[in-house]
């Protein structure tokens, strides 16, 4: 039998939400021990051995210079690449900074901005390297982490289900918080993942797995402003955990022109 | 003059988010004690401006994948105080409950899988796994009880989606609590038995004069409010916080960190502040085991923090099963509000101790200012004197394991160091 994989575990900007997705698999945490070498995964172990690594799951964005050179590192030293979670993928919550002034967001929270070393913007991983696969959510759904790692260990290609949210509401049964209670929600625009709670919860879905191949954000975001939603009201909807990712970036900037355009 | 001896731990393991301790020894004489915290600011404070008060515990829980649901309580609290909202009883009892998950979970992660390791000479729990599979295993499913209570009640375990200013979006159905009992009994007797299992370790001799703080209630355990209380005789209200405890940008360092106003000395929060400064007011069954394996109160071994952390986790079931066995759907599950200027403040007990949110919001109900204070950066001060204290000790090992103890002291206040609302960074020099 071949040697067992070794994985790395990387962490960037981010909250250790994702990473912890790992430790979340309490069923099947020790079986995934067995089945793969933990070689680099610093919240779990004090084992650090070096690299290369066959898979390295990402987790956090790129904010600092220090880390935009450290990435390339990663990289480097990684056969399978992965990104885990919004940050990583779009750039998370903290991207907001990349429409405002970074340094007058450094001012609003040091009395020192000059001792801190940041980015003017918050990026996603794939603008820096290359990347073999996107798990996207905020957080990510531990279900799927495992079923991608159990995929790559045998050898197969990793899948996740890349439908809308809507689709998860029909299954479920939830009725439309949008049509039946005028709710606005991301649903139709947002890759599945989280198994539709939002709606779930008379609430509507604010995107934490990101836009949905082809999806129509400009439609939803005009049935939305005709349904009585101000455009301004819409801006952060779209403009949130994963605001940066280039559909969602595009329509709450569509919204906000229509915003400042319309008075 | 001796060379200097510099002892380095370039990322400090089995912690949430990335630090590292740098110090410097010169003969017998410590040069220089730096607990580097280099995760990447986030700005949360900057980001927050501006943005619809309804979205801030979404946001808030984003601070911290491991402890959520603090940021979501205190935020929510604040906000609910700038508005003038009272909650129903029944919404705060639910919130309680809600908080006994994240107890749960985060405590028995570290127990089980972070801390446990250091007293058994391991280097991760789950490397602890083969020789120790019973106490693992009870670990991760402790661990997975906490999760599973804050999906039924909150939607998902991490960044909850329920949480709502004013309540929560939706109450959840009797039966849906209900199908938590079995599991919840049994847990409160394997969190006994964690208890009497961690209370049997060996801990260094290591104490301190900590002025240790919490929250106290009169008639409760703290989770979501009280009254800011010290070991030292301060007690003042949440709203006089400020006065007393203040965040500061020392020269020379990038560090925001928390110490007391007058005078400037480090405090210690956690669940060993907490069990100290409210022993009476533990549940019955923690008080009981408590008295059984002889814990004496106050506590000022930080090791020892790992025996308050499973106390806690007894509590957390205890307390957690009496809501759940009590339970009605109420309405409304969210208090409604109308937009008003406003300042609230509020401060919760997360699991690694005192968290602080402050609020301003306008008339549009957009958040004009907020200010965030978690626990590790309070700790951060006191973190580093304990190492100061420390070191003369351990002068004679190697550097290596020099380096192991620092990291091993550091791991006992449980750090979380990824909510960078503030870039953390000590940077001392001495010449």
């Amino acid at each position: 039998m071949a040697a067992k994989p070794k994985l790395a575990v990387f962490k960037f900007a981010s909250c250790d939400g994702c990473q912890l997705s790992l430790l979340d698999a309490e069923d099947e945490l020790l079986a995934l021990a067995g089945a793969v070498d933990i070689s680099y995964f610093p919240e779990a172990s004090s084992h650090m051995a070096p690299g290369p690594y066959e898979v390295a799951l990402v987790e956090g964005s790129i904010t600092t210079p220090h880390d935009a050179e450290r990435i390339r590192e990663v990289r480097r030293q990684s056969k399978f690449l992965m990104t885990i979670g919004a940050c990583a993928t779009a750039g998370g919550i903290q991207s907001l900074r990349n429409w405002g002034d970074s340094q007058e967001f450094l001012k609003a929270v040091y009395a020192r901005p000059e001792y801190i070393q940041t980015l003017a913007t918050s990026t996603a991983i794939a603008d820096h390297v290359p990347v073999d696969f996107e798990l996207r959510g905020c957080p990510i759904n531990h279900h799927q982490l495992v079923e991608i790692l159990t995929s790559l260990i045998a050898g197969r290609r990793p899948r996740t289900p890349t439908h809308c949210v809507c689709l998860d509401c029909k299954r479920r049964g939830t009725v439309c918080v949008t049509v039946a209670q005028g709710i606005p929600c991301l649903g139709p625009v947002t890759q599945s993942g989280c198994g539709a709670l939002c709606p779930a919860y008379d609430r509507g879905c604010y995107g934490c797995y990101g836009p949905v191949g082809q999806s129509n954000a400009a439609s939803l975001g005009d049935h939305l402003v005709a349904a009585g939603t101000p455009p301004l009201q819409l801006v952060p909807l779209f403009r949130s955990f994963n605001g940066y990712a280039p559909e969602f970036k595009t329509e709450s900037d569509r919204l906000a022109a229509q915003s400042a355009g319309g008075g | 003059m001796p060379e200097p001896r510099t002892i380095r731990v370039d990322v400090l393991t089995r912690v949430e988010g990335e630090g590292a301790l740098h110090i410097r020894l010169r003969g017998d004489a410590i040069e220089e004690v730096q607990l580097n915290i280099y995760e990447p600011p986030r700005l949360f404070e900057a980001l927050l401006r501006g943005r619809p008060l309804e979205e801030v515990p979404d946001i808030t829980a984003r601070i911290c994948g491991i402890c959520p649901v603090a940021y979501q309580m205190t935020s929510v609290h604040a906000l609910e105080a700038a508005l003038g909202v009272q909650i129903s009883p029944e919404i705060r009892r639910l919130r309680r409950l809600l908080y006994c998950g994240e107890w749960i979970e985060s405590h028995a992660l570290h127990i089980h899988l972070l801390h446990a390791p250091d007293f058994l000479g391991y280097e991760s729990g789950l490397a602890m796994a083969a020789d120790f599979p019973q106490e693992v295993n009870r670990g991760l499913r402790l661990k997975k009880h906490g999760n599973e209570l804050l999906e039924v009640l909150g939607g998902r375990a991490i960044h909850p989606i329920n949480v709502a200013v004013g309540g929560f979006y939706r109450a959840p159905r009797r039966e849906e609590l209900a199908a938590l009992i079995p599991d919840f009994e049994w847990g409160l007797q394997a969190a006994v038995e964690t208890t009497r299992w961690v209370a049997g370790l060996n801990f260094p001799k290591f104490t301190r004069p900590y002025e240790m703080v919490a929250l106290v209630h009169p008639d409760e355990y703290p989770f979501n409010e009280g009254s800011v209380t010290s070991t030292a005789g301060t007690s003042v209200a949440v709203t006089e916080y400020e006065r007393h405890f203040e965040e500061v940008h020392v020269a020379h360092s990038t560090a925001l960190q928390s110490q007391r106003t007058s005078g400037g000395a480090s405090y210690f929060v956690g669940p060993l502040a907490r069990v100290n400064l409210n022993r009476d007011r533990l549940s019955p069954t923690a008080q009981r085991v408590a008295d059984e394996i002889g814990f004496v109160t106050p506590c000022l071994n930080p090791y020892q923090s790992i025996v308050a952390r499973a106390l806690e986790v007894v509590h957390a079931y205890e307390e957690a099963l009496t809501i759940v066995r009590d339970y009605r759907p109420f309405q409304p599950p969210r208090i409604s509000y109308e937009y008003r200027t406003g300042e609230g403040r509020a401060a919760t007990e997360a699991p690694r101790g005192l968290i602080y949110h402050r609020y301003a919001v306008n008339e549009t109900g957009q958040v004009e200012l907020a200010k965030i204070v978690p626990p590790t950066s309070q700790n951060q001060k006191q973190m580093e004197d304990d190492l100061r204290s420390f070191l003369p000790g351990i002068m004679h090992e190697t550097d290596e394991r020099i380096a192991t103890l620092c990291e091993q002291l550091v791991r006992t206040y449980d750090p979380c160091i990824s909510c960078s609302t503030h870039f953390l960074k000590v940077y001392r020099e001495r010449h």
